[in-house]
């Protein structure tokens, strides 16, 4: 069995047990990106030099003592809105084209102290701003299962990489269902963790009240095992929160559902589901309710709102985060300006790409004097009352269970002229941001056109053991992960 | 409401984002587009609903104030668009008498 094949907790055990080396892993995956990448055009950068003589090094170490940590040797691939130290980020920006980060994000700096191998940094819509990864500025990324169709976004470079086993598993962030969605348009796990779980120091800054970083991977196993090595306070992040990180590998040992409840709020099937959609996701509450769980209808009366409450507070936080591209300390500068106001919006201008200049037009206007109330403000009181939405609901169900996405994968071009229907199709993804809840996305069927389709769970904040272990004992009891794209 | 491009010039001044004829004419008809959509927001009644600003309830994060490493200038300087000696060199702001 060639290597790629293997989930990380299976790469891991047979590193641990001495069975494969760094080189080989390092030469496998490399050999693989050679072969696929051409189609699927996941990475931004490539590491390969440096992912060779680390795994080198890293073979000689070991040899005189062996002694690894969960995530030695294991090749991933990180969105390239993380810094990486002495590796570009670019967040798939002009703006950022030729930015070396002098430092690590937290989640980075974890990893490496657990001597984990770099692969790559992935494709993004610009800034996270998107969802198919059309507004990347080097192109978009492909759907390896069908390479007319986006992977999603904007983290869809690194779910395009695991599903096309690229890379054992990858990191993304999510500000409105920015890991799930192209985990759901790819068949692979996605996992949002609750606001405040994993530090978000060195990401850069989208809307700060929303983003996460997490997990994509192709199993739930590998999700709780890389949740792991990432979770946890860090006092550069004011808004990481300070509690014990659980076992989570440990949670997925009980498979039974019984004294579960799980709600199904009639929201999220209206007449806009896609009938493949909507046909699967109810097979597998009848799956989730065979093993154990029982099931009931709920209501989360607010989530139409979600859209429009997110448009507004993203894109007010966006105006304001992105203030600090200015051409001044580092990114991009335009030439031959007259003064220093021409100089700002000239650099701005060339800088960024018409998504993000949109939003950042969308945020100031919402934000400015004699809008600020009527937008921002209702904004903010209308994202109470979606969270409140989720507190009523907990009160009665232990999970809720959605479909991750209205429809399967689009085809590139679909939706990118139209920004309204673009971001219309993350209404099942955005609530969960709004009220900073954990969800997963996680394979739960196929289209009639052979597209995968995602099943999303969401739990109570900070309870991720028990949205992993449903999720894991469902798909346990499926088969869809052993589908794989052929990548024609 | 109709968002008219002399709004968008003035939202752009703003954001200090230049922005062409061509610009101009497309954010105006997209953003009034979009905030058509927001406007649905009115149909909910907020009436003494406290906004959310954030989710976890943290209000300010203190830490003692230590020394502890930094970035050298070398490093901090390292993706400077322009540069001269241990600076970054940028346009002139004061007039000349």
């Amino acid at each position: 069995m060639s290597l790629q094949k293997l989930s990380l907790v299976e790469l891991h055990k047979k590193f641990k047990a001495g069975e494969v080396t760094a080189t080989e892993i390092a030469r496998a995956y490399f050999l693989r990106i050679s072969q696929v990448e051409p189609k699927v055009k996941a990475f931004v950068t490539q590491a390969k030099e440096a992912a060779l003589a680390q795994a080198e090094a890293l073979d000689r170490k070991l040899k005189a003592w062996r002694k690894t940590n969960p995530l030695t040797g294991m090749p991933l691939a990180i969105k390239d809105n993380i810094c990486t130290e002495g590796v570009l980020t670019t967040c798939s920006s002009r703006m950022l084209q030729n930015f070396v980060p002098p430092y690590d994000a937290t989640v980075i700096a974890k990893l490496r102290a657990q001597e984990y191998m770099l692969l790559g940094k992935t494709n993004l819509d610009e800034f996270a701003m998107g969802s198919s990864t059309e507004n990347s500025a080097f192109g978009p990324s492909r759907n390896p299962w069908n390479l007319h169709c986006v992977p999603g976004g904007s983290s869809g470079g690194s779910a395009a990489a695991v599903a096309a086993e690229e890379c054992v598993a990858a990191l993304g962030s999510d500000t409105g269902g920015s890991i799930r969605q192209p985990a759901a348009f790819c068949g692979v796990v996605g996992l949002k963790p609750t606001y405040g779980l994993v530090s978000r120091y060195g990401l850069v800054a989208f809307a700060s009240s929303l983003d996460q970083i997490g997990p994509i991977t192709r199993d739930v196993a590998d999700a709780a095992f890389l949740l792991q090595a990432i979770a946890g306070h860090d006092p550069m992040d004011s808004t990481s929160v300070d509690r014990p990180v659980p076992d989570y590998m440990k949670a997925l040992q009980k498979r039974d559902l019984r004294a579960l409840k799980i709600g199904v709020p009639v929201e999220f099937f209206t007449e806009g589901v896609d009938p493949d959609v909507e046909q699967a996701v109810r097979a597998a509450i009848e799956e989730l309710r065979h093993l154990g769980a029982e099931v009931k209808e709920i209501r989360l009366p607010s989530t139409d709102a979600a859209v429009a409450v997110y448009y507004v507070i993203a894109t007010a936080e966006a105006s304001s985060n992105l203030a600090r591209f200015d051409g001044v300390k580092f990114g991009f500068r335009a030439k031959e300006t007259k003064d220093l106001l021409e100089f700002y919006m000239k650099t701005r201008q060339e800088g960024f790409g018409p998504e993000v200049k949109r939003r950042i037009m969308l945020g100031t206007y919402v934000l400015s004097a004699g809008y600020y109330d009527a937008y921002y403000g209702k904004a903010q009181a209308v994202r109470t009352l979606v969270c409140q939405d989720f507190v009523t609901a907990f009160k009665e169900v232990d999970l809720i269970v959605t479909p991750a996405t209205p429809t399967p994968a689009f085809k590139l071009g679909e939706k990118s002229e139209d920004p309204l229907q673009m971001y219309l199709s993350d209404i099942f993804t955005i609530s969960v941001n709004l009220a900073g809840l954990p969800a997963i996305a996680l394979p739960c069927g196929f289209s009639k056109t052979g597209l995968p389709i995602g099943l999303q769970l969401i739990g109570r904040a900070f309870e991720e053991e028990t949205l992993l272990r449903a999720a894991h004992a469902y798909e346990q009891s499926t088969h869809w992960r052993l589908k794989k794209p052929m990548l024609r | 409401m109709e968002i008219t491009q002399q709004d968008v010039e003035k939202v752009a001044q703003l954001a200090r984002l230049a922005v062409s004829a061509a610009e101009k004419e497309t954010f105006a008809k997209q953003l009034t587009q979009i905030l058509a959509h927001v406007d649905t927001l009115n149909q909910y009644d907020t009436t003494g609903i406290e906004p959310t600003a954030t989710v976890m309830g943290q209000v300010n994060v203190f830490r003692e104030d230590f020394v502890c490493p930094s970035l050298s200038s070398e490093k901090a300087l390292a993706n400077a668009p322009e540069r001269e000696a241990d600076g970054f060199v940028v346009p002139k702001i004061l007039e000349e008498r």
